[in-house]
């Protein structure tokens, strides 16, 4: 069963349409990253799981229970960590933690001790002279002392420190390990590389993408160079293959995962001599969707210059792996919604 | 660049952030001032009358206290001595948190460093402020003249007394100024310099007790404890009886000393920092803070115990005023009559005693709006959606802060009831027995402030966005109708709107069951309709 089913779901503020029809399913014991540019509607699909609003129409379940009508039982079987944590200004953070731990149902004091201690806050500074990251770690400090089985957690390291961030991925793993359930937003995406077993990208108030890194990563055209004894020709007329070009001798050219192989088995006739192939980075998966043109996306283009795909790879200092050719062999497995849209 | 660079676009931040409350803080003074004075006017109509005033006034200490020093028996002169010390308040406690509001609370929310990385002097912030604020009291001060000479009062003196107020207001931004140095956070800041104004206060009223009577009986000459006063320095203006205009430098020369002082500690210090070092508190919650009941305790019981002390205060000098109330009547057949068509009973003690607890209910009121308009300040904090992430109900959530109100309001009530009775059971001779009975008149004010949550609670569950704004309407309404609504002899189905007016009068009146019975129906179904809404919107909007 899963842990939270979402379908066809709706809320307007005003004219504003914030969800249009979003989709979302987290099974038991996965961590899911819950992905999307700014303003596509994640807080407000998180706030709906909460009870906080009321949705317009759609199905929602949390643990098989109605998030609205059932919130309060909800509560006490779920954690939240909000994007943007505010605190009682006059309470010590330990003070908070205890309060939102009591406040849900209990909490285990020997974690609460040691997270105190692994992330290092010092619980008898009054809220208020905290810092965003501070306020933070608070609020993380809270959700995981408390031994519940869904962890709702709402972009809850923007304002960490890599050091901290590696002790809250830790956290993450070991509430996993416990059976836990997590739903992460979150913009770091060596994170969620790290971390997600499954994740879902919205825009605008509607899932577009949803599955494992690996199946989205054959949503994205692949770079090919590709140096041969003979020039090359006739291959912008393969199917899924694009902006070809010719550089030093060196051919250039994006080919959509489903068509690789038809690309190789016509390049061979030319005497291949060097082939890289780089698979999109999850920077470009992300740009992809994320940009503010659709046909693009749509049509799988990368919205960055996609002949810079390595260099750009490079100095944005996402995990990725310029790999040779026989790495893309999971290029054979069919894409999950029938290749891009 | 030079200090001040960016100053003029900072004052148009402020005047921008602050169009409104200027506008009501500008045009308000002066419209109370206006009304106040024509209530005067009407009660003491005649020279007879006032000679009467200014005698009881000048040898009264709780008037002295409260009122101020009386200087005279001209119209303007009595209508200082009753408006000089809430306008002076009034000007007192806005100049402060205005000034707080557009330096400190900027620091504390990080909008000053946004400001401070662009193109903007050391002192461009504090001086906009500053500048905005002076210019304000300025404004106001010239329109309350206006208004002041406008009600028939004498040019000369109405331009003096407007600019002994105004001179208030100059006086606590240049305090401010300083205090929002000092403490790192907004709050701080203003209690801090809410606490000055409560200093100031008491020396004011500490040398207008020990002041000398003057010959002739009708004026005050202050001790000197006035003069190291900023709220007494108004009054040693003089307005209407030789003005000496001569005084009005004080605060000139305050707030050049002010902000001298807070440009030297804003340039020994970090932004954001502040002399006054956080205290450190407990790593781990006591038990009794871990529940909603426990949590709104601790938000409220400072407020509370302000509260509680200044009623406490205010409740036992005005029992004691109670004898001297007496000689007051004898004196002045007009306020007697004034005060009976307030209190309606015969007995004119008594219809004084009733008049006082009808004071204490409404400003009670305040605390009531006030505390419970908490919940909508954690809804937009966002602090009320991390607690009803956990496992409480909206309903036991706002019902909690509802019952913290109420039991807030009955503690004050007790306390206001139970200090007058001792203060006038001392000077008669029976502290006790007006304890007990004074106490309990005083608690028959309670279903009018369960109304008032009632309001309170309806607007934040149908109207969140705008309860700030309604509630504190709302309060003024009820104020306006009892207090200016006989004089303006409003139709009684326009009164008959305020709680206030349905409870009643005790000790003047017997009471009565059911009024009250009615006004408890009446919020009872305002909470609930206000709950019931709670619980069906969003959260937070």
């Amino acid at each position: 069963m899963p842990v939270i089913s979402i379908g066809n779901l709706v809320k307007t503020f005003g004219a504003i349409r914030a969800l249009d029809g979003l989709d979302l399913h987290v099974e038991q014991g996965e961590v899911h990253g819950f992905l999307g540019p700014n303003g596509s509607g994640k807080s407000t699909t998180i706030r709906i799981l909460l009870g906080l609003l009321r949705r317009d129409s759609g199905d929602a379940q949390v643990l098989g229970a109605d998030p609205w009508r059932d919130a309060v039982r909800l509560h006490r079987r779920l954690a939240y960590v909000p994007g943007d944590v505010s605190l009682w200004p006059n309470l010590t953070g330990g003070e908070a933690i205890d309060l939102l731990g009591q406040l849900r149902g209990g909490l285990d004091r020997r974690r609460r001790d040691e997270l105190l201690h692994r992330f290092d806050l010092d619980p008898t500074r009054r809220c208020r002279t905290y810092s965003k990251g501070n306020r933070q770690k608070v609020a993380i400090v809270a959700a995981f002392s408390s031994p519940v089985e869904l962890y709702v957690l709402d972009e809850p390291t923007s304002g960490l420190d890599p050091l901290m961030e590696a002790v809250f991925q830790d956290e993450v793993r070991r509430v996993k390990q416990a059976g836990a359930t997590v739903l992460l937003s979150s913009h770091v995406l060596a994170e969620v590389e790290a971390l997600c077993d499954r994740v879902s990208i919205i825009r605008e108030g509607r899932t577009v993408e949803s599955g494992t890194l690996t199946e989205l990563r054959h949503l994205t055209r692949t770079a090919v160079t590709v140096e041969t004894a003979r020039p090359v020709s006739g291959l912008d007329v393969l199917p899924g293959v694009h902006d070809v070009h010719e550089v030093d001798g060196r051919t250039h050219l994006e080919v959509e995962p489903a068509h690789l192989d038809e690309l190789l088995g016509q390049l061979i006739r030319f005497g291949v001599r060097a082939l890289t192939s780089t698979p999109p980075t999850l920077e470009q998966l992300f740009l992809r969707h994320y940009g503010d043109d659709p046909a693009a996306a749509a049509t799988g283009a990368p919205a960055t210059a996609a002949a810079g795909a390595s260099t750009a790879t490079a100095a944005s200092g996402a995990p990725s792996a310029p790999a040779a050719g026989s790495s893309d062999a999971d290029a054979q497995v069919d894409a999950p919604h029938g290749g891009a849209r | 660049m030079s200090a001040l660079t960016g100053t003029t676009r900072l004052a148009r931040l402020v005047l921008r952030r602050d169009r409104i409350r200027l506008a009501i803080w500008i045009l308000g003074t002066p419209l109370l001032g206006y009304a106040l004075a024509g209530s005067v006017a009407s009660i003491y109509p005649g020279q007879e009358a006032r000679l009467g005033y200014a005698t009881t006034s000048a040898s009264s200490l709780v008037a002295r206290a409260f009122n101020g020093p009386i200087h005279g028996t001209d119209l303007g002169a009595v209508v200082v001595a009753e408006t000089y010390v809430t306008l002076a308040l009034i000007v007192a406690l806005l100049s402060t948190f205005a000034v707080t509001r557009h330096t400190r609370q900027n620091e504390e929310t990080g909008r000053a460093e946004l400001l401070g990385a662009n193109v903007v002097g050391r002192y461009a912030p504090l001086t906009a402020a500053l500048f905005v604020i002076v210019a304000a009291n300025t404004v106001a001060a010239v329109l309350l003249a206006v208004a002041l000479a406008g009600a028939g009062l004498p040019l000369a003196g109405s331009v003096a007394a407007a600019a002994a107020i105004g001179g208030v207001g100059v006086a606590f931004t240049a305090i401010a100024a300083v205090t929002a140095q000092l403490s790192v956070t907004a709050r701080g800041a203003n209690a801090l310099a809410a606490a000055t104004v409560g200093l100031a206060f008491v020396l004011r009223a500490a040398g207008d007790v020990f002041g000398e009577q003057s010959a002739d009986g009708t004026r005050v000459r202050s001790a000197w404890p006035s003069w190291i006063s900023p709220l007494g320095w108004g009054n040693q203006v003089r307005a209407f009886d030789g003005e000496r205009w001569w005084v009005l430098a004080l605060p000139v020369a305050l707030l050049l000393v002010g902000v001298a002082l807070a440009y030297a500690l804003a340039e020994r210090r970090d932004q954001g920092a502040g002399l006054i070092a956080p205290r450190r508190g407990p790593a781990t919650a006591a038990p009794r803070l871990l529940s909603p009941a426990g949590l709104a305790w601790r938000m409220q019981r400072g407020t509370l115990l302000g509260w509680a002390v200044g009623v406490a205060v205010l409740g036992f000098s005005m029992g004691i005023a109670g004898d001297e109330f007496n000689d007051m009547i004898d004196a002045n057949p007009a306020a007697a009559e004034a005060i009976n068509a307030m209190g309606g009973g015969a007995d004119l003690i008594n219809a004084y005693l009733a008049a006082m607890l009808g004071l204490f209910a409404l400003t009670i009121g305040a605390y009531v709006v006030q505390a419970l308009l908490r919940v909508r300040g954690d809804e937009a904090d966002g602090v009320l959606e991390a607690a009803l992430a956990t496992a409480v109900s909206r309903t036991r959530w706002l019902g909690t802060q509802v019952l913290a109100a109420t039991l807030g309001a009955v503690v004050l009530l007790l306390v206001a009831g139970v200090t007058t009775g001792l203060g006038y059971g001392i000077v008669t001779g029976d502290p006790l027995g007006q304890a007990v009975e004074l106490g309990g008149a005083a608690l028959l004010r309670l279903p009018a402030l369960l109304v008032i949550a009632g309001v309170v609670t309806a607007i934040f569950g149908l109207l969140p966005r705008w309860s700030v704004v309604l509630s504190w309407t709302a309060l003024l309404v009820f104020l306006l109708l009892g207090q200016l609504g006989a004089v303006l002899e409003l139709p009684q189905a326009a009164l008959n709107v305020s709680p206030y007016t349905h409870v009643p009068a005790v000790p003047a009146v017997d009471p009565a069951a059911l009024p009250l019975v009615v006004l408890a129906a009446v919020a009872a179904a305002l909470l609930a309709v206000g709950v019931a809404a709670f619980r069906h919107r969003d959260v937070p909007s």
